[in-house]
């Protein structure tokens, strides 16, 4: 066991349950606000397949709801055992922030899901539609709250250290820290696009099986739609969140760009293999003076390279290529949802072969999304909270052995869970499309079940 | 306590109290409404048939999501709150929570999965539920014995702590069978009855062993119980735990009868009873704990954040728990009464 570090290992776990955690929550969020428009389509225009996409997705929501729940405990007991250095210096901080999002957030979604899913019929349709707003709130609310405190250790502001711990002099210079308005919204806009993308992918899977009921026509059109619109938004906002990094932490930058020496003009380097060991990058493929013109917005403007960061620099080739997969994953998203979203306006349907793209990508926010917050979170080592806290220094002293153990035991527990959650997933889509052809077959004027 | 140095009449004095008892009242709020619904998944497997485990599933599926914020908010609060403590604690119980947690993971799923996978993997699931309600009541168990035996690595530690994971799953068997008597109907409810019978008496010798260790575990836990006049001034906590198990044993003896001829007087007052008695328990354990956090070694003063950061908290507490207490009451008002079939 010498050669394992315990430090590396709790990355590891922390790295393992939070990529495991985030992809639900990122999904309950999105989806409940979709949950909450189809239900008020339904209420406004008393069409029945408003509700038939509600019923349908619900069951999806449960099921990652669920998954989020769960993981999500795991979560509040790992901040305090892996990272134990955390709180003990910047608790003052961290510990409102994570009592507000449970006070104010987890007990009023978990709450109020209970009524979404089964209280229709024991209570009026309004508070009904109540329930279902407070629970897309309350997810909303729970982003608020976390992603404040992440910002805050990017870019943490309005407090002062005495004797070695954070002391918050402004709560709202904490909570509206420099990159949190641009972080939340980054995140809020990845969660909808997430979802968008996934109610098409699905969607598109039925209507491949010949499944073109009204409410599968309308998710879809629905779904892209929103994602036709959010997409050059999320670009647009992505840009400012990186200008914020830019401004606060250039290294992290440095890193994305995959620019080595301090330049002025410098390139935007399209695809290289970043080498640690010679500080330079191999096979690389640029455009010149772009990187430069896009960051500064001047073509002569100065990028600090990584190496004048000295040895306090995150690693580059993680950093560089979970940034190029991001946006690659994003060009092709819009690219997908301008031309469907064409198709639809313009011929009324879509073709097979968008309809086989769109189910290729129904997990593709997931894709763009870790990868973002790999960008980010990885982007900001060797720190914890930047310029405060190494995460060696918050590292705990449990032993390598206790984490290597229960480390081994939650990744196969994840792997098994996104594997039935996926499959489940397919399945229900699947018993929904054998249900609407049962109703085709029956003749007209007989009741199906 | 000026035995401690603490003036409680300053913030860093009484806001340490203060969210000791919050988190106190959170951890029992968990065991009660947590206790009830893994009890019923541990009965799960006990069902004649597929339409009682649906019954069973339907009378605890509203719920259970915010009947384990609890534990979310428990935990939480030692977190933020007594960060000193919490390290000591958690680091001290890494294997058990972390068991704990697969458990509750694996539970929580499955509640989805056992209507939503496929036919020939709901009975698997079903499984799976009835396994994760039982391992992670029976680690909440041990991390109680633990706590009680103040995380001594000793053999005997370890055998008082498996020993009370088995009582405390049949302490939430009696819960989750008290609550089904209450939820349920016909052949469903006659059998929690003798589901809650059997669990009945572990739950005792739970109970007794955990106040019969207690004190031996320190010796100032054992003068706070058996100096005069203290011992007098407590002695109704085990009275009427004694009183209570007695009503139980009662009721549950009549309630068969009494079902038989289609009267459902007196349904409730099973898991009445238990909760009670874990009132009482939590209550007396809490008395001979206080205030340490870590027995003998860490008060919560010692262990406590600052007090500007807890007052920040405390102003949350303050607004927010009783709108939280009030639709959590509203959503039991909504599926009051005998549980129904439950779809979405």
């Amino acid at each position: 066991m010498e050669s394992l570090d315990p430090v590396v290992l709790a990355r590891i776990q922390f790295a393992a349950n939070i990529t495991f955690h985030i992809l639900f929550p990122t999904i309950s969020i999105g989806l409940g606000w979709f949950l909450l428009f189809f239900k008020i389509r339904f209420v406004a225009t008393q069409q029945s397949h408003w509700m038939d996409a509600y019923q349908f997705w619900i069951k999806i929501f449960a099921l990652t709801f669920a998954l989020g729940v769960v993981s999500g405990i795991t979560m509040s007991f790992q901040f305090g055992t892996n990272w134990p250095g955390f709180m003990n210096t910047v608790g003052n901080v961290a510990g409102p922030l994570l009592a507000y999002e449970v006070l104010t957030a987890f007990f009023l979604e978990a709450t109020m899901l209970g009524i979404m899913l089964f209280g229709r019929g024991r209570v009026s349709e309004r508070v009904h539609t109540l329930a279902t707003f407070l629970v897309a709130a309350g997810t909303t609310a729970s982003a608020f709250w976390i992603l404040a405190l992440n910002s805050w250790m990017h870019t943490p502001a309005g407090y002062a250290m005495i004797n070695g711990k954070a002391h918050v002099i402004s709560w709202m210079a904490v909570i509206f820290n420099p990159s949190f308005p641009y972080r939340l919204t980054h995140m809020l806009m990845a969660s909808g696009l997430t979802v968008a993308f996934l109610l098409a992918g699905i969607s598109a899977y039925r209507w491949l099986k010949n499944d073109k009921a009204r409410d599968v026509v309308a998710t879809l059109r629905t779904a892209m739609f929103v994602a036709a619109i959010l997409t050059p938004l999320q670009i647009i906002v992505g840009d400012l969140h990186g200008l914020n990094t830019l401004k606060y932490e250039p290294e992290k930058i440095a890193a994305m760009e995959g620019i080595w020496d301090t330049q002025a003009g410098a390139p935007a380097v399209l695809i290289a293999i970043p080498d640690a060991a010679s500080q330079s990058n191999h096979y690389e493929l640029a455009i010149p003076k772009l990187a430069s013109f896009y960051l500064t917005h001047d073509w002569h403007g100065e990028i600090k390279g990584i190496k004048a960061f000295g040895e306090q620099h995150p690693p580059v080739a993680p950093v560089f290529f979970a940034f190029r997969i991001m946006v690659g994953v994003g060009l092709l998203m819009l690219a997908v949802s301008w031309f469907v979203a064409w198709q639809i306006h313009a011929r009324k349907d879509i073709t097979a072969l968008s309809a086989k793209i769109l189910v290729v990508m129904t997990f593709a926010g997931w894709i763009a999304l870790v990868s973002g917050w790999y960008v980010t979170e990885v982007g900001r080592q060797p720190w914890l909270v930047y310029g405060v806290l190494t995460t060696a220094q918050a590292a705990s002293a449990v032993s390598a052995k206790n984490i290597a153990t229960t480390l081994l035991l939650y990744f196969l527990l994840y792997v098994a869970l996104l594997i039935s959650y996926i499959s489940v997933m397919f399945h229900l889509a699947k018993k929904a499309i054998y249900k609407n052809d049962l109703a085709e077959q029956l003749p007209q004027g007989v009741q199906h079940v | 306590m000026s035995e401690f140095g603490v003036n409680l009449f300053t913030p860093a004095g009484w806001l340490p109290l203060v969210f000791a008892l919050v988190m106190a009242l959170s951890i029992l709020a968990y065991v009660i409404l947590d206790g009830y619904d893994l009890g019923v998944g541990i009965l799960l497997q006990k069902a004649d048939d597929l339409s009682q485990k649906n019954t069973m599933i339907a009378s605890i599926s509203p719920f259970w999501d915010a009947n384990e914020t609890w534990l979310v908010l428990g935990i939480g609060i030692l977190l933020v709150a007594f960060p000193l403590a919490h390290g000591v604690i958690l680091g001290a119980l890494y294997l058990p929570v972390a068991l704990m947690l697969i458990a509750l993971t694996l539970r929580g799923v499955a509640f989805d999965f056992r209507v939503k996978a496929k036919t020939q993997h709901q009975l698997l699931w079903d499984q799976v539920f009835y396994a994760g309600s039982l391992l992670a009541s029976w680690s909440q168990g041990f991390m109680l014995g633990q706590f009680i035996t103040g995380f001594r690595e000793e053999l005997n530690s370890y055998l008082f702590s498996a020993l009370i994971g088995f009582c405390l799953i049949a302490g939430y068997r009696l819960l989750g069978a008290g609550w089904l008597i209450m939820k349920t109907e016909g052949p469903l409810q006659y059998k929690a009855v003798k589901w809650a019978q059997r669990s009945l008496w572990l739950t005792a010798a739970g109970v007794l062993a955990i106040s019969a260790a207690t004190p031996w575990v320190s010796s100032r836990i054992f003068d706070k119980w058996f100096s005069f006049p203290n011992v007098l001034m407590l002695l109704p906590i085990p009275a009427m735990t004694l009183v209570l198990f007695g009503v139980m044993a009662r009721s549950l003896a009549r309630l068969p009868i009494r079902l038989a001829q289609d009267n459902q007087y007196g349904t409730a007052v099973p898991f009445a009873c238990t909760v009670g008695v874990f009132l009482l328990s939590f209550y007396g354990l809490a008395y001979s704990i206080f205030p340490w956090l870590v027995i003998d070694r860490i008060t919560i003063w010692q262990a406590a954040s600052a007090p500007e950061a807890l007052l920040v908290i405390f102003y949350g507490v303050v607004v927010v728990l009783p709108i939280i207490i009030g639709y959590t009451i509203f959503a039991y008002r909504v599926f009051w009464g005998k549980a129904t079939k439950l779809s979405y």
